[in-house]
């Protein structure tokens, strides 16, 4: 019947109306700065650099080996090598970068960088109030960047948890390898008996 | 025999004194602290005054309100960032209007580009004259007050003509050339909407429209009444301009349409005298079938009459944004045929139907039920089959005569 669908229309907006009054479902703005909603686990935007422990230059994951320069594509990574080696959390001795900059008015936010670290030490970051009024702070360097583990975990937590399981796992391995070796008796490997 | 007079001449009724003439003893009061001779002059200015007072602050609050009762509707806030809950809003466009550069094109017809948005809102302030507000409370009492209404009504379309030549610009053209037709097209069913009630109230004058519709006897409360109610609204919400009929305007289609040349307070003052335009037949639907200041119900007459006026006006402009919340725009062809082919005939039935209603007058029960069943038959029976006439029909299965 002619109106049929205006009336249904009409009830539809009226329940809106009344609903928007008490209802969440009918009023789902958030007012935003007042308000935020929190970031979903995956989502991300600029890269940064993951820490261990609490000094930054000393548990720095990133060894500096550039894959991440080189695959990046707008070329916004830019990395120094530094002559100083420092063990990794194996006790192994590795590079570390002297200078770390993404320009991230370059940054397309794509993740490329994440995907093929090797040693789990860039990762996406959350922060979006990025604007600034100063184009050279759009430069972020190596102290900007490093953000500490315990920070990766709030953002990040099955990544996190899962990145710091196998490292568990690899640390636990390369103990018990030492412990082997050190317990054997002298002139390893073992003469015939 | 009644005739435009001097409002301070009016006739005292049993209501004198008390809250529901505050505003006429007031205005009786300020009125003779002037010397005689200036008497009916000053008298008219205050009126003059207080209906620009009142109508523009309406029209203030009317914006806010609007938007955020949209907002609402559309599952948001509406505007509440500037001051309590948003409601200095209007303030804040005021300003933004009045900073505007006015920019006229260069080719435009100048003296017509300028008058084409004073020639929307002078008539529009006018048609507020005639208006029974509360109990002897119209600013002038016209023996034809309801021509009065409608020519003036009629003559704020010519800005639209105005607007959309001058403006030299093709688009602007279209946009003016599809209003007009809009407007002309929902006039007709706006006067035939109105006529059952000239016949039924025996008057054109406004004022005994009202008094033909005693507490409990609105012009509402019959089948003619309710249909021609509805088509009222319905010719009213096109001749504003107002979604769903808001083609003209809609910034989808066709940019600002006659509007697009406008800029500052030109726009302004036509946005101005579109929603005056609304209110000022709102008031006339409100005269004309909703008792206008009388109370729905005799034991609830205690309650002032020009509050009765405020509150059936301001569900009516309610009823107008919710509308505009959920309909969405009509096309010029839908437009045209909804005028034409189903309006005009229904208004037409609606007089049928209004003269039997009054030939049945002194039926008394169960004569009384037979009148509305037969009436409402008719009506119902029309609604439903001018309602098919308006489908779109199908296209036949297209035969393909050379692919196989």
């Amino acid at each position: 019947m002619l109106g049929r669908a205006i009336i249904q229309g009409f009830i539809e907006t009226g329940r809106n109306f009344v609903g928007s009054y008490y209802d969440p479902e009918r009023l789902t703005t958030v007012q935003y700065p007042e308000q935020t909603l929190p970031p979903d686990e995956h989502a991300r935007t600029i890269p940064f650099l993951v820490y261990d422990g609490d000094d930054p230059s000393q548990g720095l994951r990133c060894t500096a080996c550039t894959i991440c320069e080189l695959e990046c594509p707008p070329q916004c990574i830019s990395i120094v090598k530094d002559t100083v080696k420092k063990p990794d959390y194996l006790g192994k001795m590795q590079l570390q970068p002297k200078v770390f900059d993404i320009d991230i008015s370059v940054c397309m936010d794509c993740g490329i960088c994440a995907e093929v670290c090797p040693f789990d030490s860039i990762k996406m970051d959350q922060v979006f109030a990025l604007s600034t009024g100063d184009r050279q702070a759009l430069l972020l360097h190596k102290e900007q960047l490093a953000k500490s583990n315990l920070y990766f975990r709030q953002i990040h937590p099955g990544e996190a948890a899962a990145i710091d399981a196998a490292r568990a796992e690899q640390k636990r391995k390369a103990e018990a390898k030492k412990a082997a070796i050190a317990s054997a008796p002298s002139g390893f490997p073992s003469p015939l008996p | 025999m009644r005739s435009a007079r001097n409002p301070l001449a009016r006739l005292s009724t049993e209501m004198d004194g008390s809250i529901d003439q505050i505003f006429v003893s007031t205005l009786h009061r300020i009125a003779s602290l002037a010397p005689p001779a200036a008497q009916p002059l000053v008298s008219m200015l205050l009126i003059i005054a207080g209906i620009m007072v009142v109508f523009g602050s309406c029209f203030a609050l009317t914006t806010i309100v609007e938007r955020k009762t949209l907002g609402r509707m559309q599952n948001r806030y509406g505007p509440n960032r500037v001051g309590p809950f948003g409601f200095f809003q209007p303030i804040a466009d005021g300003i933004k209007m009045l900073t505007k550069e006015d920019i006229v094109p260069f080719s435009a017809d100048k003296a017509l580009h300028f008058l084409a948005p004073l020639v929307l809102t002078v008539p529009v302030w006018l048609a507020f004259a005639v208006l029974p507000v509360g109990r002897n409370m119209a600013a002038i009492d016209l023996d034809a007050g309801i021509l009065f209404f409608f020519a003036i009504g009629s003559a704020s379309e010519l800005s639209v003509f105005m607007a959309g030549w001058s403006s030299q610009n093709k688009y602007s053209l279209i946009g003016a050339m599809r209003a007009i037709a809009q407007m002309i097209s929902y006039e007709v069913p706006l006067l035939l909407a109105a006529m059952p009630v000239l016949m039924l109230s025996g008057s054109l004058s406004l004022a005994d429209i009202v008094q033909a519709q005693p507490p409990g006897h609105w012009f509402l409360f019959t089948p003619w009444g309710l249909a021609g109610f509805g088509m009222f609204l319905i010719a009213a919400t096109a001749e504003s301009n107002r979604s769903p009929f808001d083609l003209p305007e809609g910034e989808s289609e066709i940019i600002a349409g006659y509007l697009t040349e406008y800029s500052g307070f030109k726009y302004a003052l036509f946005f101005l005298g579109e929603y005056l335009g609304l209110f000022a037949v709102t008031g006339l639907a409100v005269t004309l079938y909703l008792g206008g200041w009388q109370a729905p119900v005799s034991f609830l007459q205690w309650f002032p009459s020009w509050a009765w006026f405020a509150l059936k006006f301001a569900a009516l402009i309610l009823l107008f944004i919710w509308a505009r919340a959920t309909l969405p725009r009509l096309r010029l062809d839908q437009l045209l045929n909804f005028a034409w082919k189903f309006l005009v005939p229904l208004a037409l039935l609606n007089l049928l139907v209004a003269g039997i209603w009054w030939w049945t007058g002194r039926a008394q029960f169960p004569g009384l039920l037979i009148r509305w069943l037969v009436c409402s038959a008719i009506l119902a029976a029309a609604y439903i089959l001018l309602g098919r006439g308006l489908k779109d029909h199908k296209l036949p299965p297209h035969r393909y005569h050379y692919a196989v």
